[in-house]
């Protein structure tokens, strides 16, 4: 039996792609709820619009993924959490957006709305509010000698805006506690009835350091929705832009991290190295992010003859200068002091919350969009998922030294096989309303983006899930028992974004 | 880690300094008088503002420091609190909920000072402009006296402002109050 099957689900109203959608009643609802606390599916996104909650799951056994749609027309609907607790700031997040009431929420506080936007309930029947003094409860944490250190929300160095609450025992942190929403900038209400070129500009801002990959997930959607054959020469070199992204990313985290440890020679080689990656990026598609290249379609920006020559010239470059870094990694006790057996994320933690990434592959879960999902090119190209079971900072590092060169080769490969042809297919009108989905392998883990697009070609409603929301979570379980100054060097082995869960 | 060390004293990476961007010495020249430059002399620290960023614009201002742009060499640095810090390099369309933790940390900024909003959004909110959970621009929160554009800015048109900074001579008249 299907998911849908086994929830009880009316037949679909709208078809959906590439997974389907149908609506289900309070007992499905229900049942899904079981499935996950059981651990037999995963969630993948929770997310609302006015008066119905949409919530994606997955089954890892067989793979099948589909979105089960509850009406709340009493504005309420059974709250996941209850039962599941990955679903907890999703589902605070809904009651702040949508005004929806989660019952049965074991926490009653609002997560992205601060009181400051002068409005309630931004994406439903929006209420127009003074703004309220600032305020909030934070957990209590008790004992004797506690003491408490709160961070933020800007913190000492060139990073992103949140608050951390510690609640330490001389060194040792007890409870670590987060709040976030500072950087929330209301994307998916920009997004409502915007058409499509100015809805993937807004992905593509919703966090930076992943711009490729959110403009390819959103792109991915709309094509799965709109039923568009995209170019095979568009498709690789899209892979191509996401492998650099990725690249660039776990090379400057990987020397940000011993940085973090006061090793500062790493910093500086792997700083080197990811600047070689932008300045090849911006030489072959003329914006060292990739920002805007990815269109609805296929891409704006093409590889030629130099560009192939640059490109590999920096892989030799790479190939012959990262197995060194690794090595010096590797030998170098004061560093290995630091990151082998800190911030140790338990894996059945990383199983529950569905956590991608290297964050989960870290920890034993041998999840990645690329090869479970097999979106094209993937399904092409031959490369490994490096997993671990330690969890540690140690073990974080070492899968994204294994993804650079898993990265490395899979460009290869796209470089010897691109064909010549069309960049971009054309964006045909149709006369329904779409619904269309998909999720992407970015550097930090899975994106998901669902959306629904009108007959005349706007978003009506657009998701965007980032893979911190099942991240972050998990970096408060981690950092317990750590020291307060190895939690720099724990969080950055995370690197959660705030401006991509905070949206 | 010998070799490594050894080899990076062959031939040095770091780029040629950028002449100034002729535009944003304009836009100092009336926003900075001789006295306040005298004040804070040719070394600068900055301390860095994300006030709702999408994290495009702090890359690349991490790239400032890397060895081909190697911003301390001009005498500028990062430091790690207002309180240290000349310059305040601001990022993001400033979001509602960045707006008082924006302000304090302006003020906790000692005078003189400056403020340089970096990237599209820092200008007017950029693509958020009209959010419901947007500001708008930083000068809509604190006084700016520079503008760095671009979405985000290469590390190269970073240094032109941050250089213009250091550079401009010409006297202006109506800052006081700003500063």
């Amino acid at each position: 039996m299907t998911i849908l099957e086994r929830c009880g689900a009316q037949a679909p109203t709208q078809e959906s792609r590439p997974w389907p959608r149908a609506v289900v009643d309070a007992d499905g609802w229900r049942f899904a709820a079981s499935q996950l606390a059981e651990g037999l599916w995963e969630l993948l996104a929770l997310w609302a619009e006015a008066y119905v909650v949409h919530s994606a799951v997955r089954d890892p056994a067989s793979g099948e993924i589909a979105v089960l749609s509850l009406p709340c027309a009493h504005g309420g609907y059974t709250a996941l959490a209850q039962w599941h607790p990955p679903a907890m700031r999703l589902e605070r997040t809904i009651r702040d957006l949508f005004g929806l009431e989660p019952i049965g929420l074991p926490d009653a506080r609002p997560w992205l709305d601060h009181g400051r936007w002068g409005v309630k309930h931004p994406l439903g029947t929006a209420q127009s509010t003074a703004p309220e003094p600032p305020g909030y409860q934070f957990l209590p944490a008790e004992g004797e000698g506690l003491h408490q250190i709160g961070v933020g929300p800007v913190h000492a160095g060139i990073i992103e805006p949140g608050f951390f609450l510690f609640t330490a025992n001389g060194e040792t942190i007890v409870r670590l506690e987060e709040r976030l929403g500072y950087v929330h900038k209301g994307i998916e209400g920009l997004m409502v009835d915007s058409d499509l070129d100015r809805a993937i500009q807004l992905a593509g801002r919703t966090s930076g350091d992943s711009t490729v990959a959110y403009a390819y997930a959103f792109a991915a959607a709309a094509e799965a929705a709109l039923e568009i054959d995209v170019p095979p020469r568009a498709i690789l070199l899209r892979a191509l832009m996401a492998e650099l992204e990725r690249i660039a990313n776990h090379l400057g985290d990987f020397g940000a991290i011993c940085n973090d440890a006061s090793f500062a020679v790493m910093h500086a080689q792997c700083g080197i190295l990811r600047e070689r990656v932008l300045r090849a990026a911006n030489a072959c598609f003329g914006h060292r992010l990739m920002r805007d290249r990815i269109v609805v379609g296929g891409v704006t920006a093409d590889l030629n003859k130099d560009g192939r020559a640059v490109l590999r010239g920096l892989l030799g470059e790479i190939t012959r200068r990262l197995p060194r870094l690794a090595e010096l990694y590797d030998k170098t006790a004061s560093l290995q002091d630091r990151t082998v057996g800190a911030g140790v994320l338990n894996p059945a933690l990383a199983s529950q919350y569905a956590c991608g990434g290297y964050i989960g592959r870290a920890s034993g879960r041998n999840f990645d969009a690329r090869k479970v999902i097999r979106y094209a090119p993937y399904d092409q190209l031959v490369f490994e998922v490096p997993v671990l079971a330690q969890g540690d900072v140690n073990a974080r590092v070492w899968i994204r030294i294994r993804e650079i060169e898993q990265s490395v080769a899979i460009i290869r490969q796209i470089l010897d096989r691109l064909p010549e042809g069309e960049l971009r297919a054309a964006v045909s009108q149709t006369d329904t309303s779409r619904e269309g989905a998909a999720a992407v392998e970015g550097f930090r883990g899975d994106i998901f983006v669902w959306m629904r697009i009108s007959a005349v070609g706007a978003i009506e409603r657009c998701h965007l899930r980032d893979p911190s929301w099942f991240q972050w979570p998990l970096l408060e379980a981690a950092i317990g028992g750590n020291i307060v100054a190895d939690f720099p060097l724990c969080n950055k082995s995370f690197n959660c974004s705030y401006s991509g869960h905070d949206l | 880690m010998r070799n490594i060390l050894l080899e990076s004293f062959r031939g040095a990476l770091t780029e040629a300094p950028p002449d100034a961007d002729g535009a944003m010495l304009a836009e100092l020249a009336n926003s900075l008088n001789e006295r306040a430059r005298e004040r804070l002399g040719r070394s600068l620290s900055i301390r860095q503002v994300d006030a709702g960023s999408c994290n495009g614009c702090e890359l690349e201002i991490h790239a400032l420091n890397n060895a081909f742009y190697d911003l301390e060499r001009f005498g500028l640095r990062f430091v790690a609190s207002p309180r240290h810090a000349d310059v305040l390099l601001v990022t993001g369309p400033v979001t509602k909920n960045m707006r008082e933790a924006l302000e304090r940390t302006w003020a906790a900024t000692p005078d003189p000072k400056w403020v340089v909003a970096v990237g599209d959004c820092a200008r007017d909110g950029g693509m958020f402009a009209g959010s419901y959970a947007v500001v708008g621009g930083v000068s809509a929160v604190i006084p700016v006296d520079l503008h760095i554009r671009g979405c985000p800015p290469t590390p190269t048109q970073l240094l032109q402002g941050l250089i213009a900074l250091l550079q401009d001579k010409k006297p202006r008249n109506n800052c006081e109050a700003a500063l």
